[in-house]
């Protein structure tokens, strides 16, 4: 018969894998809200006259600029500025870091062995600081 | 912390997890789908900003203005947006995990008819409007 190494119990209480749980459900709502508050907006801003669906869905998922510069809009200005850079970069970070946190999730289920793990953990923090540094340019840019 | 797992690929793929499973594996499937293609897209983007990366840049975001791409990057974030609600109240309100089945049915008839409206509207553009 098969003897079975004794398993410890997991640490109860606080820890990072308890707290990256809690966090992907709640960027989850907090992406909810920001993407109704771009529809929201966007409909207000004329959207209904001068934009597609998928102009809209594009917007609503990143409100940057250049994803209505195709569009009928007139005028962009309003489009611009740092109440929407500021919605970018909160979308960008809650994608960011839930994507990604995701990504480990899923790979670290077919991984069993701990160095590989770490050595994973590693460069996918390291992607998720080089797509951040990316986004921000972007966002600032545009 | 290595986990041993004792099933297979092959043995795993014959599970029959029925509707709960198909979920698991959708919202998967969906959710790194979107991480490739956000994470492809911002680099195309910071490259057609810039000089040495202009051609490729805009190449690699040529690919995903096309109705066909659309088609398959819409399934992703809009099944993975209604399964993920599901999931976030499920795990928030843990009651209702009584509930779970018809959690999954409500899931599909919220689903369906919003995918299908975003299908016609798409393939009616993509084919000429």
């Amino acid at each position: 018969m098969m003897k079975t190494k004794p398993r410890t119990a997991p640490q109860r209480g606080f820890h990072f894998d308890y707290l990256m749980w809690l966090f992907t459900r709640l960027s989850a709502l907090a992406m909810y809200l920001i993407v109704i508050i771009g529809i929201i907006a966007a409909l207000l801003m004329s959207a209904r006259q001068n934009m597609t669906v998928a102009d809209l869905m594009r917007w609503a998922f990143m409100p940057n600029p250049n994803h209505v510069a195709n569009t009928n809009i007139p005028d962009l200005e309003v489009w611009k500025g740092i109440f929407w850079n500021v919605m970018a970069f909160l979308m960008l970070f809650f994608a960011g870091s839930h994507g990604l946190h995701g990504l480990l999730n899923v790979l670290e289920d077919y991984i069993s062995r701990t160095w590989v793990r770490n050595l994973l953990r590693a460069l996918v923090f390291l992607i998720w600081l080089l797509l951040t540094a990316a986004g921000i340019s972007l966002i600032v840019t545009s | 912390m290595g986990l041993k797992r004792n099933v297979g690929l092959m043995e795993g793929l014959r599970y029959q997890g029925k509707g709960p499973m198909l979920t698991y594996v959708l919202h998967r499937i969906g959710g790194l789908s979107i991480v490739l293609f956000v994470a492809l897209h911002i680099l195309a983007s910071f490259f057609s900003n810039h000089t040495w990366g202009t051609t490729a840049g805009i190449f690699i975001n040529s690919i995903y203005e096309h109705w066909l791409f659309q088609i398959f990057i819409f399934f992703c974030a809009l099944f993975h947006a209604i399964n993920g609600l599901r999931i976030v109240i499920l795990d928030l309100w843990p009651k209702l995990i009584e509930y779970q089945r018809e959690a999954i049915w409500i899931e599909w008839f919220v689903f369906l008819p919003i995918y299908g409206i975003a299908l016609f509207v798409i393939i009616r553009g993509g084919l000429g409007g």
